[in-house]
């Protein structure tokens, strides 16, 4: 037991500085991005690009960072992007109905978190494998969804709350603050806390996890409930920044999403990763989309590309296990 | 687990055939609310429309079996059509819109596999990222467009028959049976079977499994090519979102018809029971006029239920 204890002490020893120097590699990967598309295009270094950068991966933020917790206990949440289009479409219609924008954020704000706790209670409760249930909770909520919008369109809302979206706070935009606040808090509630990490604990080992005392059911619950409400944030935004609401409002945004965490270097097999490796991923991700856009590279091979990352990403993650 | 003997493919019925209650139960009722349903012209027509999702379902079953999922089959389909359409309009050539379409699969079900077997990938990741490059594909080769001008020798290929018999049904027949062979006749279904119960054994062996795995895969990819030609036929062009989400379908009748997605049990008759419920839910459903979304949602729910009887039936076994 001591031996056991010694041991998995001293691979934690290990796993910190091999985290470390991960991020560092991801800081350096951020920088030399920024280099070659400065050399490549005039357009990438102005201010009004940069700032365009930091909206969009705020955007990408708010789902990936749910999405963390998630895939930290080792589960998955592939339901946040259809989470997105109907929290987007019930805020959208309380909005319309009764004209006050903090009814319909809070509307949005519930959906998503009504849908992850669903997610995790079949996790948990019915022992359904995370990635099947959210899997099957997607199609669902496409049903509910294009079913209630009927392939209308809901647009036009007070400015005040477009502000969320498309606002800016001394020349920065607000989601950009909106980011940094869920950042800090993010991170600060997985390395700081106990909750936190329990969480880290039931992805590295969840059978010791539940021997050690840990109520694991309810951090499951938790932790897709988060990623559902994270899921509400992220369609207010939208909402905001969009000024309209459509069925497949979210459609695409679920593999960037993953692709972020993944970049990030969480990984899927739980127990490693972090909020603030996630922020980076998704500053990764948005600089290769805006570069691609800024190149005139066609909109249609970035599916492609985003695929192309996931895979690499997991399979530096699978080679670093295999050497570690 | 590793201790555990596994046990052998078997097409006999397990103990309480639910998919055949359910699809009976379906059935009765759309023949109750709609008299359109039991009519012989919309069976038979049920049962054409029912063949591109056998053509899928019944590799899947074989991938689930493995303890293993593609989610890129909806749009290694979608992308296989379209290449077949744009052969066929500019050669007029089924062979080598069928090459082409079998090659699309084909390359795709080895970088699953390689994916998967070689590189560790999780099932699930490996194809969701596949399934972003194949919808990208399918994008960049139609450009967003549907193809059109498909020939009428292709279109046959779809409203034909044979003695009376529909050639999709010959089709759909025709790659049953070959699967039921590969799986329950041959050396490769009990490894097929071990794959996801005892990888262990497999090795200890000498077993060659990796390879087996990427087999698995290609065969999937393989026969959404052949699906391709089907669903082209059918709808008369290549269009760039075609088949997206058809996965869903064909995971959902693998998961109807009993199969586990732990452990390697399988049941390919099942599977056709599955294929049969989803094709009578989805007709049911657009006579009554329920708009395809809720039936999408109908599908969702349906797996839910199938996969807590699954659950069930795990925790008293």
């Amino acid at each position: 037991m001591s031996l056991a204890s010694d041991l998995s002490q001293r691979a934690a020893g290990l796993h910190v500085s091999r985290e470390v120097r991960q991020l560092a590699y991801r800081l350096l990967a951020v920088a030399l991005l920024c280099a070659a598309l400065s050399l490549a295009t005039e357009a990438f270094f102005t201010t009004n690009n940069i700032l365009n950068v930091l909206r969009q991966a705020s955007l990408l933020f708010f789902l990936a960072s749910g999405l963390t917790l998630v895939i930290l206990t080792g589960g998955l949440d592939l339901s946040i992007g259809a989470n997105i289009g109907l929290s987007a479409c019930f805020a959208a219609t309380v909005i319309k109905a009764t004209g006050s924008p903090a009814l319909g954020t809070l509307t949005g704000l519930a959906t998503g978190l009504a849908i992850g706790v669903c997610n995790g209670l079949m996790v948990a409760k019915l022992r359904i494998p995370s990635f099947i249930a959210t899997y099957g909770m997607l199609w669902v909520l496409h049903g509910i969804t294009y079913y209630y919008m009927a392939g209308e369109t809901i647009h036009g809302f007070p400015p005040g709350f477009r502000q969320i979206g498309s606002g800016y706070v001394l020349g920065i935009p607000i989601p950009v603050y909106l980011m940094l606040a869920f950042l800090l808090a993010g991170t600060l509630f997985a390395q700081r806390t106990v909750w936190g990490q329990q969480i880290y604990a039931i992805g590295a080992n969840p059978v010791s996890a539940r021997l050690s005392g840990i109520p694991v059911d309810r951090r499951l619950i938790l932790v897709y409930a988060f990623s559902g409400a994270m899921a509400g944030v992220a369609s207010i935004v939208f909402l905001a920044r969009l000024n309209s609401a459509e069925g497949d409002i979210g459609e695409a945004m679920t593999l960037p999403a993953i692709a972020a965490v993944l970049i990030g270097g969480a990984s899927l097999f739980g127990g490693v990763g972090s909020v603030f490796g996630t922020f980076i991923g998704a500053l990764i991700l948005t600089l290769v989309l805006n570069g691609m856009n800024l190149l005139a590279v066609n909109a249609n091979w970035q599916p492609l590309v985003t695929g192309l990352i996931v895979v690499f990403a997991v399979w530096l993650d699978m080679r670093g296990r295999r050497n570690a | 687990m590793s201790e555990q003997a596994v046990s052998l493919p078997s097409p006999r019925l397990p103990a309480v055939p639910g998919v055949a209650v359910a699809l009976a139960g379906l059935s009765l009722l759309f023949a109750m609310a709609s008299p359109g349903f039991l009519t012989t012209a919309n069976l038979s027509n049920v049962l054409v429309q029912s063949v591109v999702l056998l053509l899928l379902a019944l590799p899947m079953t074989l991938i689930i079996m493995t303890e293993g999922l593609d989610l890129s089959m909806g749009a290694v389909l979608t992308l296989a059509s379209l290449v077949l359409a744009l052969i066929v309009v500019s050669t007029q050539s089924l062979t080598l819109a069928l090459a082409g379409a079998l090659g699309v699969g084909l390359a795709f079900g080895l970088v699953n596999g390689w994916l998967i077997a070689g590189l560790s990938i999780p099932p699930f990741v490996a194809t969701l990222g596949t399934l972003g490059a194949a919808q990208g594909l399918a994008l960049i080769v139609s450009d967003g467009q549907s193809v059109v001008g498909i020939p009428r020798f292709v279109r046959q290929v779809y409203s034909g028959n044979v003695l009376g018999v529909p050639t999709p049904i010959l089709i759909g027949a025709g790659f049953y049976a070959l699967l039921h062979v590969l799986l329950y006749r041959s050396r490769f279904g009990s490894y097929v079977c071990a794959l996801g119960g005892n990888r262990d054994a497999l090795t200890l062996a000498g077993v060659r499994w990796k390879r087996l795995l990427v087999a698995v895969y290609m065969l999937g990819g393989a026969m959404a090519g052949v699906a391709a030609l089907l669903m082209t036929a059918r709808i008369n062009a290549g269009h760039p979102t075609a088949a997206i989400g058809m996965e869903f379908d064909a995971i959902a009748a693998v998961a109807l018809g009993g199969t586990s997605f732990e452990k390697g049990n399988g049941w390919l008759f099942g599977t056709l029971f599955g294929v049969l419920t989803v094709g009578v839910l989805r007709n049911g459903l657009n006579l009554m006029a329920v708009p395809s979304s809720v039936q999408v949602a109908c599908i969702g729910a349906l797996v839910i239920v199938a996969l807590l009887i699954d659950g069930m039936r795990r925790t008293r076994s």
